[in-house]
């Protein structure tokens, strides 16, 4: 499993490498240009030539590539256009709030959808289960912003227990990080909730009606046991896959929740990088989502091994 | 039995740790207490910190918080010395004399000298369109001593104090010489000035916040504050500027009073934040800023100046000002070329705009015209809400008078780079793009970029009008205000005729504070000094 291992790690450089070649060419293609940003709306085409010269965005699409790649492959990310600041400072910064926001909503999500799922699955049929997969169409159907603005209106507005907006490092103390990342992590874990309730519904339903089930109920083991030591063990294969790519969807997902929380994110990074063509930013950005969705995939698959022995790689 | 004492060790460390852990705790709150913070939401991110590299208000407004200028201009258009203690000109104009006043300091402690101030202003003169003007009439900037330096001139230049004073984008900051020798296409990264405020650079979160501290070395003028002119007294310790891109959440943010001072708040809000008693809505912009729709020149249909003229008779500034606005009392009809309010704006001519409107008359232009049918590409940037609704509107009235208009919708950075191709509309050209300036930005023809008509060289459109090109040349020569005016009126009139680009509506942006501030000026720039909060 380790040479697997070191070969799926192995792979993702050519994959990396193919990301690199694709934002590269899609962004050289694509209109807009940083130093008509930059030069302001009193400046002459002529200011615009020079600032673009002098920011090396006359050069050749393979002279700029070259470039590029050369300084990644040193380890340097550039500059970003506007700021002037490295890129790998600005992602730095913008790191660990879409980090906490990610793991928070991660565990929200979790610690709710799989148990409500095992307990719709368990009591199927009746008002609990008809009532969660209510709930759960109800969180697929609701946009996240208007999740979110109705929880501000509600506990930031009416009641005032927590924040409006912003973000506070750990660093600054526990309760103003979680009052912080509250509501943000419920808004935005709302549809990955329903979306895994329903999986681990429908996968322990499937699971429930094997015959191994029966037996373990017909020796006489206890309702917990049946459902959390043998059906959620055995159903957790796709759970665990949806949970995966869950994570990778968080974080696009985390755009709209920064925006609303003003929280200063990658996502809002992206976001602000992407309208003033900053391509620097643009370009390291996608290589770090990228990068991280191959990881999260061999994770996942990495998982199943240690969740299903029959799997061997 | 005798017992020896033994100093309890343990015992006086844990109680001293106690009393230390204590202070700290006492004295925290206290010195965080006794702090002023004014947490504000600007009208955009500060992306770049260099006034002279970009024409960014957002950039212009950093300006004004960290560097100071040599002159600045007040609420009377008049312009008074600001770093610059005294100064005198020579019998025959040509040579002006400054003499820095005491104090001047930048935030690394270093003096603020004549060379600093010469190298800064040698940069802004290559980027700036007055500066470009002032830089043509100079024949060389000396420094004579550690406070004083000397400008001499070609020939005569009216505008000299003007230009040193010029309030709005590029502001002639005054950086350390080591900076300003910067290319000025090269942009400046390190925000030392000896402005009111400093920044604090290892607290910049680019796309969150910008935080600045008072410069306690500052040494205001004792005169009252005027837009940039007069004494710039800070009233607190810190300045945090908080960028929160959705509207909903900011005004969400100033009624829970998480934030103090929300600077550009959308019309549809009003209603909501009016209702909060602890919130004050005001306008602090006396002179607003002024939409237009701006033609290409150099392609068809509108190289033809009976159709430019067409569209003149049908566009309703009220409209527009609606679209913009959304409230009538935000947005106003301005039928002039100068910014209205500005000494120089006029109604000269201007009943083709502000008269009845003419849609008959409208289409015999278009016929007179000898339009063909030529696809009409109108850019829209709908992430703009001043661009939008004015390239709806604008594309709608195209229509009315049977011209084939296509609005091609995009975001901004994609309006302003396609804005800069000359070639025709099959070839990713354009027709018509929409903009706004801010006030000072029109207020006279040396400012006013896009009245001008210097063919393939001027603003993107690029008029050609050799006419308007040497009105512009006599105003600079103009003796005095009264001339002055003539000449723009003449300016105006020609524009009427010319159209370069119509102007559709003034509109101003309301500000809302938390009432625990007050002292904010009313200007058209964002200024922080003289701004108190209880």
């Amino acid at each position: 499993m380790f040479a697997y291992f070191i070969r799926r790690l192995l792979a993702t450089i050519p994959v990396m490498g193919v990301v690199a070649l694709f934002v590269f060419s899609l962004l050289y293609i694509s209109p807009g240009d940083p130093a008509a940003v930059i030069a302001g709306d009193i400046a002459t085409a002529e200011d615009i030539a020079r600032i673009r010269a002098k920011l090396g965005l006359d050069e050749p699409y393979l002279v700029r590539f070259g470039t590029w790649l050369w300084a990644l492959a040193h380890g340097d990310l550039g500059v970003s256009i506007f700021t002037g600041l490295p890129v790998s400072r600005l992602i730095g910064q913008r790191i660990e709030p879409t980090l906490a926001l990610t793991l928070c909503t991660l565990i929200i999500t979790v610690a709710v959808a799989v148990p409500v799922g095992v307990v719709a699955a368990w009591k199927a049929g009746t008002w609990i289960d008809r009532s969660v997969m209510g709930f759960s169409v109800l969180g697929f159907s609701i946009p996240v912003f208007v999740i979110a603005y109705l929880l501000i209106m509600l506990f930031s507005m009416q009641l005032g227990w927590l924040p409006v907006q912003g973000y506070r490092s750990i660093n600054e103390g526990w309760w103003p990080f979680t009052s912080h990342m509250i509501l943000p992590s419920v808004a935005l874990g709302t549809v990955y909730m329903a979306l895994i309730a329903r999986i681990t519904r429908a996968t322990m339903l499937e699971v429930l009606a094997q015959d191994y089930v029966r037996t373990a109920q017909a020796k006489g083991l206890s309702s917990s046991q049946v459902l959390i030591g043998h059906a959620l063990k055995n159903a957790s294969v796709p759970i665990v896959t949806v949970i995966g790519i869950g994570i990778a969807l968080l974080i696009s997902g985390v755009v709209v929740t920064e925006t609303v929380f003003a929280i200063p994110g990658i996502g809002r990074l992206t976001v602000d990088a992407i309208l003033r063509r900053d391509y620097p930013i643009i370009q390291a950005v996608t290589l770090l989502f990228s990068g991280v969705y191959v990881l999260i995939n061999l994770a996942v698959d990495m998982s199943y091994t240690f969740l299903d022995p029959r799997i061997r790689y | 039995m005798s017992k020896s004492w033994r100093f309890p060790l343990r015992a006086a460390a844990l109680g001293a740790a106690a009393a230390a852990f204590s202070a700290a705790v006492l004295l925290a709150p206290a010195s965080a207490l006794a702090q002023k913070t004014i947490k504000f939401i600007p009208e955009a991110d500060l992306k770049s910190l260099d006034p002279v590299w970009t024409t960014a208000y957002i950039t212009r407004n950093h300006g004004y918080m960290v560097y100071d200028t040599l002159f600045a201009t007040d609420a009377k258009f008049q312009v008074h010395p600001q770093m610059v203690d005294k100064y005198e000109t020579s019998r025959d104009r040509l040579t002006w004399t400054f003499t820095l006043r005491d104090g001047l300091k930048f935030h690394d402690g270093a003096p603020v000298r004549s060379a600093d101030c010469v190298a800064s202003i040698e940069r802004w003169a290559k980027r700036d369109v007055l500066g470009q003007k002032l830089g043509e009439m100079t024949e060389s900037w000396t420094a004579v001593d550690d406070k004083t330096f000397r400008l001499k001139l070609k020939k005569p230049f009216a505008y000299v104090l003007e230009a040193l004073g010029k309030p709005s984008s590029n502001v002639p900051f005054i950086l350390p010489e080591r900076l300003a020798k910067t290319d000025a296409f090269t942009q400046v990264t390190d925000a030392t000035g000896s402005g009111p405020f400093k920044m604090v650079k290892a607290e910049w979160v680019p796309g969150s916040k910008v935080v600045y501290v008072k410069n306690t070395d500052y040494v205001p003028r004792k005169e009252a504050p005027s837009w940039a002119a007069g004494g710039k007294v800070v009233k607190v310790d810190r300045v945090e500027w908080l960028y929160i891109p959705d509207s909903a959440t900011a005004a969400n943010a100033i009624n829970a009073g998480e934030v103090d001072w929300w600077q550009q708040l959308p019309s549809d809000l009003v209603p909501l934040l009016s209702k909060n008693k602890d919130i004050k809505i005001e306008n602090t912009d006396p002179l607003g800023s002024t939409g237009m729709i701006r033609f290409n020149h150099l392609q068809p249909p509108f190289n033809n100046q009976k159709l430019r003229q067409a569209l003149l008779y049908v566009v309703n500034q009220q409209d527009y000002a609606i679209g913009i606005a959304g409230d009538p009392k935000n947005g106003m009809p301005c039928a002039s070329y100068f910014s209205c309010g500005t000494p120089l704006a006029s109604d000269a001519g201007s009943a083709v705009l502000s008269g009845k409107r003419d849609l008959e008359k409208a289409k015999a232009l278009v016929k007179e015209s000898g339009y063909k049918g030529e696809k009409i590409v109108v850019l829209d940037a709908t992430d703009q809400p001043i661009v939008h609704p004015q390239a709806l509107i604008t594309t709608e009235l195209l229509k009315k008078i049977g011209l084939n208009a296509e609005l091609q919708a995009g975001d901004w950075g994609t309006l302003i780079t396609r804005r800069s191709s000359k070639e025709p509309v099959e070839k990713g050209g354009w027709s018509i793009f929409h903009t706004w300036w801010v006030g000072p930005d029109l207020a006279t023809p040396a400012l006013n970029a896009a009245l001008r008509g210097a063919g393939e060289k001027a603003w993107f459109g690029w008029p050609n009008d050799a006419e308007m090109e040497k009105l512009r040349d006599a105003w600079f020569d103009a003796p005095d205000l009264a001339a002055q005016k003539k000449i723009a009126q003449q300016m105006q009139l020609r524009a009427w005729v010319t159209v370069p680009y119509i102007p559709t509506a003034r509109f101003t942006v309301p500000t809302a504070y938390r009432t625990n501030l007050s002292g904010l000026l009313v200007s058209p720039m964002n200024l922080m000094w003289n701004v108190d909060k209880k």
